[in-house]
């Protein structure tokens, strides 16, 4: 007992250790990827080398390099050894995409405290806004013949499918801003499945959407000539938008808006008293998760070359909001980790004990019936999360953690309390 | 346009009602559970389903052991229904037990997420359940009372034509009746129901005056829960097929008839019902007629989610309901 | 600071332990790869998926699809044997839903041992997949998917055993207005890919053979209480009412109508060739009509046999697409061969496998013959009407409709 705990007061306090322990288990799990055919556990263990790099003690700076490296160079590198290389690069990019999802729907949970249980609509709002424009569906009511766009628009679609969601987000929050507490969950979910059936028929009187029967033959993006096709080219588009999201999402945080949803949060009487507009920040909240959405949307929309109303259901807005619960609402880190290891259960675990299952009954050695088939435990894994997390873990796998602010930086003035130069906040606060 | 609409007008009623009747009851299980926790009860609607596969699975024992033939359809039925509320009623006290109870001093937030869970776990477990045993978890129920009549409005006037009613949903509006006056019975004139009224009013003040008030609050969970549980049988008998998934939006629906009625409030709670499930039927039959074919049937949900939505925003203190000041 | 590496051991166990299952699924693939390998001395293992809904509302017909490709695996498993290769088959379950299928491909494409794929039973499933199927040159012969779309962008990859709906719906439409003699038609459809994608076919066609059209009307899958349409369908009283759907709702509309009073005939797609729509309906379904790509096993030549042994091996009747996966995976296993008798014994390549099943030209299954066109249609697809004379599926085989 007492010889794990020096262990870990050693490794708590010696930065060298952290850093020989990391870059070896990089080397091994990267190698270990790099070398062998198909190793979902190597390819696991090479992106817990992130969560490895999380709890080292280094600055923040040293740690962005880092993840930067891992991210940019050493995964897709290590996977590019095999034949799985896309396989692997199809779960790391679908995980990029409901990382950023999950960090949406965190800025209005998480932080203003507003249950949306309807989040995958802005989903689809920005997947079907590049759908519309990216195929010839948009001749149908914009005459001139003009489209398909072609797929160097992608890039400016990003953009706008944001901007959609947002729109939406704040036409979702002005009616909502009335509604409190379990209503607001209800209402949300509502509005989740009205986009859906909306989108599922608005094929007449004038054919939008094409309904039921989906967009297909989307355009996929295009940069100087060169085409996106393969998943591990998408995974640089998605890496490049999270970075985007995730630093936009630490700069909110601990902005003056950041301090104002935490407040309506708490306490939204108290908030207004203390002078917080009530309502712009509630929307802004709404608007911001929203756009991250809208962004993924039009990334998927692009990947998947095909969409339609099905992509979009109920069970993918409760998918999104266990990512958020399990990892810990308004933490960001918590929040990216519950998000990978969902979307990793759903992908690859839940699959491949399938695909066990399916192999041991095949050769006769154990009869697993159809019904128990662990893809099929989906609901009832989500559900037991939410359960188990709200009893026993409510503040998530990472809890969420308000910094700190010294005592004299606090004192010096409450006038002076925004002009306080984020750097002597850092210095004096505790190192992440 | 109108005279195409008059002419389904009796029909449209009677299905209305029909449906209307099951959304009461559910209805009743929100209003109650919200009453006094103010909690929204999530999983109600899978309570609702369970009850459905509960009496369906005792129904479709008795028939393999051959005991339906000896006995008159409505005794059997009336024993099936009971036989669901047991289970449902001790289903909804163990889900209080385990995921709310623990719960009942955290952020609201927290509670509505471990109810949603338990919602999505009964659905899975029921599923389960049905897929094993039968190895399709859609399941035919067989139908205890198989008539129909028709009623002859068209010789009234010529305005309407013959509607057709099902002998099963008479039964239907004979139990909704008898189980929401039972109920108003219960709250309003006996000793148990005062204390829930008190429970409702101030759970602190209550337990002050001597009410044990976590009996209390199991008591309107085994009721509500009951009550969905026997709504479940009825619907099951109505249509002839359940699958794990008709609670949820079901349970959405009825929770509209909840809101509209005024949350809290059990009269108003069967009002609602009555005018959600009318009005959705109304509006899948006539939607289409009434805008020229442009938007038809399958907006009959966006129809329900909408009134949701509009009684939230300019009076979400319901019709029956009073409005409540939100203190610090 | 404490719980900072208590957080680390934590999260570490909870790696291992997801990492631990995920460790199980793959070491038995490769396990059971490598057994075979040293099992039958060297002989190397070419692998085919399945893709169908072995959960969700269509599993019946999905676990048919996965089932009846089995059987040709095992039947055809002795002639590779001798060639030096051991067969495996490697079920995938797309769950009905476009993202899990679009995944599962992915997956399928970066295992180097599968050569071809059969599947999938939704067409929405069917049209996003082949995109990807096309990246990796995994030909996939679809014993169910009838969209237009599906092969209408002349994908290399894309094949299918079974008619298109814009042959199938009109043909359900020439039997209805001609042989039935319906004159009013009422269409209902469940707003899904498949069901709008069939009853368009289907409404433009009677059209132009000069019913007149009285209401098209959506449903909700999922839904059971079809009270609002029927009553719309009861108004115009028509002489006929077409669906475009799945079995489990068309099997309560078909019950609910009957309870309104409407009489007239009700004409269904292929989906409703199940089992369980008998179960649903009930006596109702008698008189109920639909129309099947898939034709009926036991008039087909040595089809009695075939089902009697599907019979035993599985302890289960062959659906309406048992048939059609088998033939689809025979197809697929004559071009691997054909590929590996030119090719030396050699590994055929992916690229070779999809221009030799492509290539399929009078092939003689148990329920179709199979020659592709340029688009991966099959020329001799036909479509079938049944009628349902008693409540027992399949129902009785009243036409058959050829190109």
């Amino acid at each position: 007992m007492s010889k794990w705990a020096n262990m870990r007061i050693t490794l708590r306090e010696n930065k060298l250790a952290q850093i020989i322990l990391l870059v070896l288990f990089t080397l091994v799990t990267a190698a270990a990827v790099h070398l062998m055919e198909r190793s979902v556990t190597a390819f696991l263990l090479l992106l817990a080398s992130l969560l490895l790099l999380y709890y080292t003690s280094f600055t923040n700076g040293i740690k962005w390099t880092i993840a930067l490296i891992l991210l940019l160079v050493v995964i897709p590198f290590a996977s590019s050894g095999g034949s799985s290389y896309d396989s692997y690069m199809e779960v790391a990019t679908q995980c990029g995409i409901y990382v950023a999802m999950a960090l949406g729907l965190n800025i209005v949970v998480g932080f203003a405290g507003l249950l949306d249980m309807g989040f995958v609509a802005f989903f689809a709002v920005g997947a079907y806004t590049y759908g519309i424009f990216a195929t010839d569906q948009a001749n149908n009511f914009i005459s001139g013949d003009l489209f398909p766009l072609s797929g160097g628009t992608f890039w400016i679609f990003i953009l706008i499918g944001g901007f959609m969601a947002g729109i939406f987000g704040i036409l979702l929050g002005l009616p909502v801003l009335r509604v409190k507490g379990d209503y607001l969950a209800i209402v949300t979910l509502g509005f989740g499945e009205i986009i859906r059936i909306i989108f599922n028929n608005l094929e007449k009187p004038v054919n939008i959407t094409n309904g039921a029967m989906g967009l297909s033959s989307i355009q996929p993006p295009d940069l100087f000539g060169f085409d996106f096709t393969f998943p591990h080219q998408y995974y640089f588009i998605v890496i490049a938008i999270l970075l985007v999201v995730i630093f936009a999402v630490r700069r909110l945080e601990h902005s003056r808006l950041g301090r104002s949803w935490k407040a309506v949060r708490e306490n939204e009487i108290a908030a207004q008293s203390m002078g917080i507009p009530l309502i712009r920040t509630k929307l802004i909240a709404f608007a911001i998760g929203a756009s991250f959405s809208g962004m993924m949307g039009v990334v998927f929309a692009a990947k998947q070359t095909f969409i339609d109303p099905t992509s979009f259901t109920l069970i993918e807005s409760t998918t999104i909001l266990v990512m958020v619960v399990l990892g810990g609402m308004g933490s960001v880190p918590g929040v990216i980790l519950g998000a990978s290891l969902v979307t990793i259960l759903n992908l690859q675990v839940l699959t491949e004990l399938t695909n066990w299952l399916n192999q041991l009954s095949m050769q006769g050695i154990i009869e697993v019936p159809n019904a128990l088939s662990p893809s099929k435990m989906q609901r009832f894994i989500f559900g037991m999360i939410l359960i188990l997390v709200a009893i026993f873990r409510p503040n998530g796998l990472i809890a969420a953690k308000n910094r700190k602010i010294p005592k004299e930086v606090v004192t010096g003035g409450p006038h002076q309390h925004h002009e306080v130069p984020a750097a002597a906040i850092k210095a004096k606060a505790r190192p992440e | 346009m109108f005279a195409s609409i008059l002419q389904t007008l009796p029909q449209v009623l009677i299905d209305g009602l029909a449906l209307g009747a099951i959304y009461a009851v559910v209805a009743l299980g929100y209003t109650m559970v919200y009453g006094i926790l103010e909690l929204i009860n999530f999983a109600h609607g899978e309570i609702f389903m369970t009850g459905a596969f509960a009496g369906t699975s005792v129904l479709l024992l008795f028939q393999s052991m051959g005991w339906l033939g000896g006995l008159p359809a409505w005794v059997s039925y009336v024993l099936i229904i009971f036989i669901a509320m047991m289970v449902t009623g001790a289903l909804g006290v163990g889900i209080e037990r385990v995921a709310y109870r623990p719960l009942r001093k955290a952020p609201k937030l927290i509670s509505l997420i471990s109810a949603f869970g338990v919602s999505f776990v009964l659905q899975d477990l029921v599923r389960f359940i049905a897929e094993l045993k039968t190895g399709n978890y859609i399941i035919s129920v067989p139908q205890l009372f198989d008539g129909r009549f028709t009623l002859g409005f068209s010789s009234m006037t010529a305005m309407f034509s013959n509607a057709t009613v099902k002998t099963n949903t008479i039964f239907i509006f004979i139990v909704a009746i008898v189980l929401m006056i039972g109920l108003d019975i219960f709250v309003n004139r006996t000793k148990w129901g005062g204390a829930m009224r008190a429970v409702a009013q101030d759970r602190d003040t209550a337990a002050l005056m001597s009410i044990n008030v976590n009996k209390v609050i199991l008591l309107t969970f085994f009721i509500g829960s009951a009550l969905g549980g026997s709504t479940g049988v009825l619907f099951a008998q109505q249509y002839g097929t359940i699958d794990p998934y008709i609670g949820f939006i079901l349970g959405l629906k009825a929770f509209t008839a909840a809101v509209l009625g005024g949350i809290g409030n059990i009269r108003g709670a069967m009002f609602g019902g009555i005018v959600i499930g009318v009005l959705e039927m109304f509006a899948s039959a006539n939607l289409g007629i009434m805008t020229g074919g442009n938007f038809g049937a399958e907006y009959k949900d966006v129809f329900a989610f909408a009134i949701l939505i509009v009684v939230l925003i300019f009076k979400p203190e319901g019709l029956f309901g009073k409005a409540v000041k939100e203190k610090v | 600071m404490r719980w900072r590496w208590n957080g680390v051991v934590a999260a570490a166990l909870a790696v291992g332990l997801l990492a631990g299952c995920g460790n199980g699924g793959s070491a038995t693939t490769t396990g059971a790869a490598s057994g075979g390998d040293s099992g039958s001395a060297g002989s190397k293992v070419i692998k085919i998926a399945t893709q169908s809904p072995l959960s969700g509302g269509s599993s019946i017909q999905g676990e048919a699809i996965r089932l009846g490709a089995q059987m040709s695996m095992e039947d055809h498993k002795e002639d590779f044997s001798k060639l030096g290769y051991s067969l495996e088959l490697v079920p995938y379950d797309d769950q009905g839903d476009p993202k899990k299928g679009v995944a599962n491909a992915e997956q399928i494409g970066a295992d180097q041992a599968v050569l071809g794929v059969i599947g999938h039973l939704n067409s929405g499933v069917s049209i996003p997949s082949s995109v990807v199927y096309e990246k990796y040159n995994i030909p996939m012969i679809s014993p169910a998917s009838t969209a237009t779309e599906f092969t209408d962008r002349k994908l290399k990859v894309a094949n299918r055993v079974v008619a298109r709906d814009d042959f199938q719906g009109p043909a359900a439409a020439e039997y209805a207005v001609k042989t039935v003699g319906a004159k009013k038609i009422f269409v209902i459809q469940d707003k899904t890919a498949y069901g709008q994608g069939l009853a368009e076919a289907f409404r433009d066609k009677a059209q132009e053979l000069g019913a007149t059209i009285a209401g098209y009307e959506g449903i909700t899958v999922g839904e059971k209480d079809f009270n609002g349409v029927l009553n719309i369908a009861a108004t115009q009283n028509p002489d006929f009412i077409f669906f475009g759907g799945l079995y489990a709702e068309g099997g309560l509309i078909i019950k609910q109508a009957r309870d309104k009073g409407i009489t007239a005939p009700i004409m269904g797609g292929d989906a409703l060739d199940s089992s369980g729509l008998v179960e649903i309906a009930g006596a109702d379904v008698k008189g109920a009509l639909y129309s099947s790509v898939a034709g009926e096993i036991a008039k087909m030549e040595g089809g009695s046999d075939w089902a009697a042994r599907y019979q035993q091996e599985f302890g289960k009747a062959p659906e309406g697409y048992s048939a059609y996966a088998y033939d689809s995976m025979t197809i697929m296993l004559d071009a691997i061969k054909k590929t590996l008798d030119s090719g030396g014994g050699e590994m055929p390549s992916r690229e070779a496998v999809r221009d030799g099943v492509r290539a399929t030209k009078d092939f003689k299954g148990i329920a179709t013959e199979v020659s592709f066109d340029d688009k991966g249609d099959n020329a001799y697809a036909k479509v079938y009407i049944y009628e349902f004379a008693d409540d027992t599926y399949p129902g009785k085989l009243v036409s058959e409709v050829s190109q």
